[in-house]
């Protein structure tokens, strides 16, 4: 520990010499919710009961170190065993963590105590972005991060929120218990919000349980906590926490879209509009992994520019899309994206990078595979 | 390392005496062979231990280059150096390589040289399984090594290969990659075996089990927990390749599988091995303290019950590397217990080692200086341990750079750097030899600034929000993590000097006597500096013999 705060010291005046100076602390976070609130002081209990120990073995270590030199004419004692002082450091430990493990239990439990929420979302992870589904009410989001290439690359200057900024955060009501159930279509992923102090693995094939009551109206973010390839550092977590009748607006501004979005799949949609709503479709799902110009990243990510194989079979082509290819990382998309989202990247991919089938695919078609 | 006795007493020869088709002619022909076929076929635990040694040291590097990578990429904000998916490999390399073939060989080399001398055995109990162990490793680790040169490229989803990252969504290299895993671990199944062996049977006549070096007693203990958790790391990878190649839905959810079985085999493995990476480490420190304090080892017995305490409950806490998978409340709690609970033994440790120092004829040798900053670097990284443990609190800490910091106070400062004491230690025995002791302090004072630069600010990193095994962060994290570069370059150049001082140690230097510490008690130090390569052919008489 001695070290430690000697290297917190030199850190300390390490920072002040960067320009780069964004740090909001050193520390956990507080956070807006009681639980929060209960974890930061679980942390700190147990911090301080550490450097308490600390000091007191380091004190006696260097102490001994300092006064039983032989270059001080140190003599060895002999002495070698002593039953009481064994039990008596083997009883005390023992008690100290006992009374560490009673608050925590508490907490724990009400942790897992996500019964009589206000509202349920589920949170579906996918590589790379978060897909929350506000159950009940038909509304549902995508989440991705929405931090420029260019300021990655370092051909920009980086924002304020590089990395952890989206394009459509996570809205929830403040003063709600809001129930957050994790799954995942793909890898496993972990929804992390320090400031709510929730960290929930996102596992395929189950569904888990958490829960949180914000206390203030604000933005919290946060980052997916569990390797889930490629662009595992690509995938923030932002939370808008808002009074409840901003909220109400919003999930009502939000609803009625949603019923704007399924009226389009019954008309006949033109080459053109297909192809730029598939591009804005593409850019932000496929191609983190078939690449910006459908080069792919051969063996695991096919390239769809100059697919022959693909290009010479429509049936296929929208069969992958739509119901993924088993065994492979290839998703699903029924699920996740609109019909009319899944013609327009069809026919956007089909239509693009020298693929030059003129295919149009209809939103009307989609939806009679889906759902027939 | 000229041998010097007759070829009488050795295992091999009492097994030609019954009958065996070995003769004494091929015995001196194996032992003057010279060439790469001398190390090849040799059958001497004090040439496998060099071996095993010189592997660890080679793997310490690499594994140690890919490190620096990664800290390079990290060094500020942004992609400058590598891309993701590359990234993805050299964390994923960097741990396996660190893991199976740095640490573990790097222990494994050490009881073959010192079990043997400390026990008063003429050898391994099982010497050509000893040469077939060893021989597997540089074959796994090349084939480990090469999927980086595979379509797709190596291992990408970390060292722990959670599923279905590592099964459905896997580079197809993930085959070899299962493969290398396997070898190491049949080498360390056999290690383990042929240490038991050795130490229970070959014992010179005299030696009670409790007369035992801790070195060797925490050896025992460690390898019978190989014996029981490698065939389930080679159970839970063969399970992999059956999801792989075979169609099989051992962790596929949409067959019916279960990603969470992945989880609970590996770490079942996991936290087992973890131990297996520390407790012979506590062996070392436990016999070096004593020698430098020059006062017998504080409450040797308990040092043995907390060993075994500590081994017993590692099979009892394996969940608390999945408390944020969604388990049962009941099983958050018995884990968070139990894990708990580890701290006990754990801290009557420290607390031995501590009571060794007080009241003893202290000196600062290069071993002991690793010793002393073992005991203190392992416990913050034991502090952090404890606050890990607390499940609601783990929630936050768990997948962030805190658990980075975390393991590698307990892996670096503590196995590694109880390794290079052990080397310093045991240099001029091996050798015959003093280790360049100015240059021994060099390194030891860069190695440790280094490694706390390194490793400290990782806490607050973690703590502040940083996810482990990101590629890229965001800004408020970039002071952390550049202090940490500077670290890691600092400790990374350091063990070029460690380099430095072996070769130069091997080369010549200060002869050492037999007794080549003036504290030092054990069996080892009774033969002469350098051990010659047959020692203890007639068991030793060990009944003036003062223990520990």
């Amino acid at each position: 520990m001695r070290k430690g705060f000697a290297l917190a010291a030199l850190l300390a005046g390490l920072s002040g010499q960067f320009p780069i100076s964004h740090a909001t602390g050193w520390n956990m976070p507080v956070g807006v919710s009681q639980v929060s609130r209960d974890v930061y002081d679980l942390h700190m209990i147990i911090f301080w009961i550490c450097v308490v120990i600390g000091v007191v073995v380091f004190g006696v270590m260097f102490y001994s170190l300092f006064r039983y030199r032989r270059s001080k004419g140190a003599k060895a004692a002999e002495f070698h065993e002593h039953t009481t002082v064994e039990v008596v450091w083997t009883a005390i430990p023992f008690l100290i963590l006992v009374a560490m493990a009673i608050p925590a239990t508490a907490t724990l439990k009400n942790m897992y105590d996500a019964s009589e929420a206000d509202y349920d979302v589920m949170i579906t992870g996918h590589q790379w972005r978060w897909q929350y589904d506000y159950m009940g009410e038909d509304v549902t989001l995508f989440s991705n991060m929405s931090t420029p290439k260019a300021q990655i690359a370092g051909t920009e200057e980086k924002g304020e929120h590089y990395l952890l900024e989206v394009d459509e955060p996570l809205v929830l009501p403040v003063d709600r218990k809001i129930r957050l159930l994790t799954t995942s279509a793909d890898v496993i992923h972990s929804w992390w919000v320090p400031d709510l102090a929730v960290k929930k693995d996102a596992i395929p094939g189950f569904v888990n349980e958490s829960w949180t009551r914000i206390d203030e109206p604000g933005i919290y973010r946060g980052q997916c906590t569990e390797l889930c390839g490629k662009d595992h550092g690509f995938m923030p977590v932002v939370v808008h926490a808002m009074e409840q009748e901003q909220f109400d607006a919003w999930l009502a501004e939000r609803k009625q879209a949603a019923a704007a979005e399924a009226g389009g799949v019954d008309r006949e949609w033109g080459l053109e509009e297909l192809v730029e709503r598939g591009e804005k479709v593409y850019a932000t799902v496929c191609a983190s992994c078939h690449q910006a110009e459908g080069q792919g990243l051969p063996p695991t990510f096919p390239a769809l520019a100059g697919n022959q194989a693909l290009m010479d079979d429509l049936d296929r082509h929208i069969d992958v899309v739509v119901n993924g290819v088993s065994g492979s990382a290839m998703a699903s998309f029924s699920g996740t994206l609109s019909p009319v989202d899944i013609a327009a990247v069809v026919t956007f991919e089909r239509n693009a990078w020298g693929n030059e089938t003129g295919d149009v695919v209809q939103p009307a078609d989609i939806q009679a595979l889906i759902a027939p | 390392m000229a041998p010097q006795s007759p070829p009488k007493a050795t295992l091999e020869h009492s097994q030609s005496a019954s009958g065996s088709a070995t003769a004494d002619g091929f015995q001196e022909e194996h032992h003057y062979r010279s060439g790469p076929l001398r190390w090849l076929l040799t059958t001497n635990h004090k040439e496998i231990g060099s071996l095993y040694l010189i592997f660890s040291l080679a793997m310490f590097m690499i594994g140690g280059a890919m490190a620096l990578v990664i800290r390079l990429e990290l060094f500020q904000p942004g992609l400058q150096m590598i891309q993701p998916e590359f990234f993805n490999q050299m964390t994923t390399m960097h741990g396996l390589i660190m893991v199976f073939g740095a640490v573990m060989p790097g222990f494994v080399g050490l009881a073959n040289w010192m079990i043997p001398l400390q026990i008063g055995a003429p050898d391994m109990a099982l010497p050509r399984l000893n040469n077939f162990s060893f021989w597997l490793l540089p074959i796994a680790f090349t084939l480990l090594l090469s999927t980086l040169l595979m379509p797709g490229g190596g291992p990408n989803f970390g060292w722990t290969f959670y599923a279905p990252l590592s099964t459905t969504y896997a580079p197809p290299s993930t085959t070899f990659f299962i493969f290398a895993l396997h070898m190491a671990g049949i080498s360390s199944i056999l290690g383990a075996i042929n240490i038991i062996a050795t130490i229970l049977n070959l014992r010179a006549p005299g030696m009670r089990l409790m007369d035992m070096t801790l070195f060797v007693w925490t050896w025992l203990i460690t390898a019978f927990l190989l014996i029981a958790v490698m065939p389930v790391l080679a159970g839970v990878i063969t399970m992999m390749l059956l999801d792989i190649n075979f169609g099989t839905s051992f962790f596929n959810a949409a067959g019916g599988g279960d990603p969470v079985l992945f989880q609970h085999l590996f770490w079942f493995f996991g936290h087992p091995e973890v131990y297996i990476m520390i407790l012979p480490a506590f062996g070392i420190v436990s016999v070096i303290i004593p020698t430098f304090a020059r006062k017998r080892l504080f409450g040797y017995a308990s040092m043995v019950y907390a060993t075994a305490a500590i081994a017993i409950l590692s099979f009892l806490v394996w969940a608390h590397h999945m408390f944020a998978v969604g388990l049962p409340l009941v099983a958050e709690l018995f884990f968070m217990y139990t894990t708990l609970l580890i701290a006990v033994p754990t801290g009557v440790k420290v607390f031995n080692w501590i009571t060794t120092l007080f009241r003893g004829e202290i000196t600062f040798e290069t071993p002991m200086l690793f010793a002393l900053a073992f005991v203190v670097l392992f416990t913050i990284g034991g502090f952090s341990g404890l606050m890990l443990a607390i499940a609601p609190a783990d929630f936050q800490y768990h997948d962030t750079y805190f658990v980075v910091a975390h393991f590698h106070y307990v892996l670096v400062p503590g196995a590694v750097f109880s390794i290079m004491a052990a080397v310093y230690y045991w240099l001029p025995k091996w050798t015959g030899h003093y280790p360049d002791e100015r240059l021994g302090r060099w390194h030891f004072w860069l190695s440790v600034i280094g490694v706390n630069l390194l490793f400290f600010p990782m806490h607050f990193a973690g703590l502040a929000g940083m996810p482990r095994r990101i590629p890229d962060y965001a800004l408020q994290f970039a002071d952390f993590n550049m202090a940490s570069s500077i670290g890691g370059f600092l400790f990374g150049f350091s063990q070029l000097l460690f380099i430095w001082v072996v070769v130069k140690c091997v080369r010549g230097g200060v002869k050492a006597p037999a007794n080549a510490w003036d504290g030092a008690t054990d069996l080892e130090w009774t033969v002469p500096s350098p051990a010659p390569l047959h020692t203890f052919e007639t068991p030793p008489d060990l009944r003036d013999f003062k223990f520990h």
